[in-house]
């Protein structure tokens, strides 16, 4: 038999269903009646406590979804989104008010401890001692749609540094939600955004003062893990003069036999000479080897270097979801300023990702730079979907761009789509793109030093997208290592 | 017990039989050099031991200390002894070769139910091994043969045999693209790993190579088949008449 045909016949029998995060938690819940009505626009406000301004900002935004219909310009294919047939508020029943750790309910706890998350003042609280000049991580764990936990709040406190769930946030800083909540995504940006802006039920606010650099890394964690259940979180960050902040996001879900939706928001803005780097870590449950179940990722992230000399870098390493939608994006508003997508993108078995950037050049001497790896097994579809352009006033704009796919198996499909605009002659814009096969000669070479297929498989997977995985911290570099070995499993051998 | 026992051997590739029944007997200790022209199967032949796919076996049969070669997976036969140096060594890019010998190293002892090298003793012996091989540091820290030359890329392979210490190497054309100085440099390599348990089949076209690693056996291929077999003085006899005595054999 011919190596590709073995190949071929290898990626039929593919199996995803290895994914690791995929059990359920049983706890009571708190749910809103299912179906989407402005009734369930004010459940979830009153739910939360809102300020009658935040319950009118969900109203007009609903008010306007009414009136939107869903996009259909991206290279992926789904039955039709039944929106009356999803809970939009779900909230693990607290058996009593959260005051610290230890009250949350152990069944979380132990969920968040099977998926290896650091809720590390777990730690802290129990006395574990850890070695001198570990980097620590501020946590914010988001179960459902509430936040269940958020660690460290004392130390960030002490820095000036406003780190909550941003329900949370609506009741205690409101002039700075309403400052600027929606500024970046406004409530009519596009479908998703927009149903997000009705029916957001939790999710991270974070503030760095001027002039302080944020003295940990802050992480939030996203777990779905109720039936039926939508999940829309909505993530604000504001890096303020001079500022900066490290900020990742962890994304699981448990298998199951039905789509879930995720459409979340997030929004970052960065003052003068300020900076902010958001890295994610996407895991959420990709289907079966069917192609059943899954979780539907439409995402839009949007940071705006509001400021002159400011930078927004975007890493992801896009590993889960059934369909993927998300184009993380900066608007270089201010002189000089930078922003940044590192991406890797990978789909086995029927997932099917549309991802890229868009980087707005509108300030002078605006500079972006745009690594994406994509690697497509089984009989995924991957799509890289770009736009860079430069307004008129962005004297001076460069931006350089490099796209690389690589195939493995040939039932799969990595496709470039990137759109380039200059309304300013001096603009300078660079892109290359290559795609290419996994080596049948570079796996046997690997296979005959001991490695098995699969461990050769992800040595040389890991190999294509080093350039990205340099760019996330330490920790999640190693995680993301992992992840990728794990989500290629099947996909040859 | 012998190492390696080729019988019979037959073997296709898309529908074309390349091997017609070849036969080799390796014992442990030995070295055996094949020699023959282009295109006749020499690197089929080594491919097939190692278990490269895309091969069909459809008769005949190979046992590696007694066992069935055939029915084991590459990575099996890697870890039980079975080494192949490259005609022709592959670049990875991005994946550190540093990284990559610790790997296929802790792969193949993990495989065998050994513990895995600590970091120190891991780094000790490259470090010695390497040495050895007039093989810079800084060439272990770039990606597995990017960029190296010729000559570095075949003192790779031989880095990787002294590393694993497998009991079967199989050279295939390992003297190709090497300098004089070169040559010597990985012959020596080579030499250093003779021993009375591990047998090595070094295939080559020049009888130079055989002046450095000197063999015991010498086996002349043609056609998919062994059509003499002899001492190293037929490898001398080989340099002066060439091949065409054997084409009627074959
Ligand atoms: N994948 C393949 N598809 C078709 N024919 C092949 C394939 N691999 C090898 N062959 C053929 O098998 C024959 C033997 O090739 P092989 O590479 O084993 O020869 P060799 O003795 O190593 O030659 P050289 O001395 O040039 O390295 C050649 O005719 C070659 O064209
Ligand atoms: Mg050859």
């Amino acid at each position: 038999m011919a190596a590709v045909q073995e190949t071929v016949d290898r990626v039929r029998r593919i199996d995803v269903d290895q994914y690791r995060y995929g059990f359920e938690t049983l706890i009571e819940s708190d749910k809103a009646p299912k179906g989407l009505s402005e009734d369930t626009v004010r459940f979830i406000s009153a739910k939360k406590n809102e300020p009658a301004w935040m319950l009118e900002w969900r109203l007009e935004a609903y008010r306007r979804w009414l009136t939107m219909t869903e996009p259909k310009w991206a290279r992926v294919d789904y039955p039709t989104i039944d929106y009356q047939d999803l809970y939009y508020y779900s909230a693990p029943k607290p058996k009593k008010t959260i005051g610290s750790l230890d009250e949350i309910d152990p069944e979380i706890l132990e969920t968040y401890k099977k998926l290896g998350i650091p809720l590390r003042e777990v730690e802290v609280l129990e006395g574990v001692v850890r070695p001198e000049g570990e980097r620590r991580i501020a946590v914010d764990a988001v179960f459902d749609s509430v936040s269940v936990a958020t660690t460290f709040q004392k130390e960030l406190k002490q820095a000036g540094v406003i780190f909550m769930p941003i329900s949370e946030a609506i009741r205690e800083h409101p002039e700075l939600v309403r400052k600027y909540l929606g500024t970046v995504v406004p409530t009519s940006d596009n479908y998703f955004a927009t149903l997000n802006s009705a029916v957001f039920s939790d999710g991270s606010f974070v503030y760095v003062p001027p002039g302080v650099r944020c003295p940990m890394e802050l992480s939030t964690y996203f777990r779905i893990n109720e039936r039926n259940t939508g999940q829309f979180e909505r993530t604000l960050i504001i890096a303020d003069k001079g500022a900066y902040v490290s900020y990742l996001e962890g994304c699981t879900a448990p298998q199951r036999d039905e789509n879930q939706l995720h459409a979340a928001v997030v929004e970052l803005v960065t003052h003068d000479d300020a900076e902010i780097k958001y890295s994610t870590v996407q895991n959420w449950y990709p289907g079966n080897s069917e192609g059943k179940g899954g979780i539907y990722n439409f995402v839009t992230k949007r940071g705006d270097c509001r400021g002159n000399n400011s930078k927004i870098s975007w890493t992801q390493v896009e590993t889960g979801s059934a369909i993927t939608w998300k184009y993380p994006s900066c608007i270089l508003r201010g002189d000089n300023s930078r922003g940044e997508f590192y991406s890797i993108a990978i789909s086995n078995g029927h997932q099917q990702v549309d991802s890229g950037t868009k980087m707005i050049h509108l300030g002078k001497n605006t500079t972006s730079r745009i690594i994406s790896k994509g690697i497509a097994a089984g009989v995924s579809q991957n799509t890289y979907r770009g736009l860079v352009t430069a307004h008129r006033k962005a004297t001076g704009a460069r931006n350089f761009t490099a796209c690389d796919s690589l195939l493995i198996g040939d039932k799969c499909g990595a496709h470039t789509v990137p759109y380039i605009e200059a309304k300013n002659s001096s603009a300078l814009f660079e892109h290359e793109a290559t795609t290419s096969k996994i080596s049948e000669d570079v796996l046997f070479y690997c296979v005959q030093r001991g490695l098995s297929q699969e461990e050769a498989v992800g040595l040389v997977v890991n190999g294509f997208v080093k350039d990205v995985l340099q760019q996330l911290p330490m920790e999640f570099a190693v995680e993301a290592q992992k992840l990728i070995s794990i989500s290629l499993e099947g996909s040859v051998g | 017990m012998s190492l390696l026992e080729v019988k019979n051997l037959q073997v296709r590739v898309e529908e074309r039989e390349i091997l017609h029944g070849l036969s080799l007997t390796v014992n442990p200790g030995e070295i055996h050099a094949i020699m023959g022209p282009n295109g006749s199967g020499k690197s089929t032949l080594s491919h097939v031991i190692a278990g490269k796919p895309g091969y069909e076996v459809t008769g005949g049969e190979i046992l590696f200390k007694g066992e069935n070669l055939l029915e084991m997976s590459p990575d099996q036969r890697s870890a039980k002894g079975v080494f192949l140096a490259f005609q022709y060594p592959v670049e990875i890019p991005g994946v550190a070769t540093m990284t990559f010998l610790r790997t296929a190293l802790n792969a193949q002892r993990k495989a065998r139910g050994e513990s895995e090298f600590s970091t120190p003793d891991f780094l000790k012996k490259v470090r010695r091994v390497a040495a050895s091989l007039n093989i810079p540091q800084d060439m272990l820290r770039r990606g597995v043969n990017v960029g190296f030359s010729g000559g570095e890329k075949k003192r790779n392979e031989v880095l990787q045999m002294a590393l694993f210490e497998p009991s079967l190497c199989i050279l295939d054309e390992m003297d190709s693209g090497l300098d004089i100085d070169a040559l010597r440099v990985a012959a020596d390599g080579v030499n250093a790993l003779r021993s009375p348990d591990r047998a090595m089949v070094v295939i080559t076209h020049y009888q130079r190579l055989l002046n450095y690693i000197v063999p015991d056996f010498v086996h002349v291929m043609s056609k998919g088949k062994v059509v003499k077999s002899g001492g190293k003085e037929l490898a001398l006899e080989l340099e002066t008449s060439g091949y065409a005595q054997f084409e009627d054999a074959a």
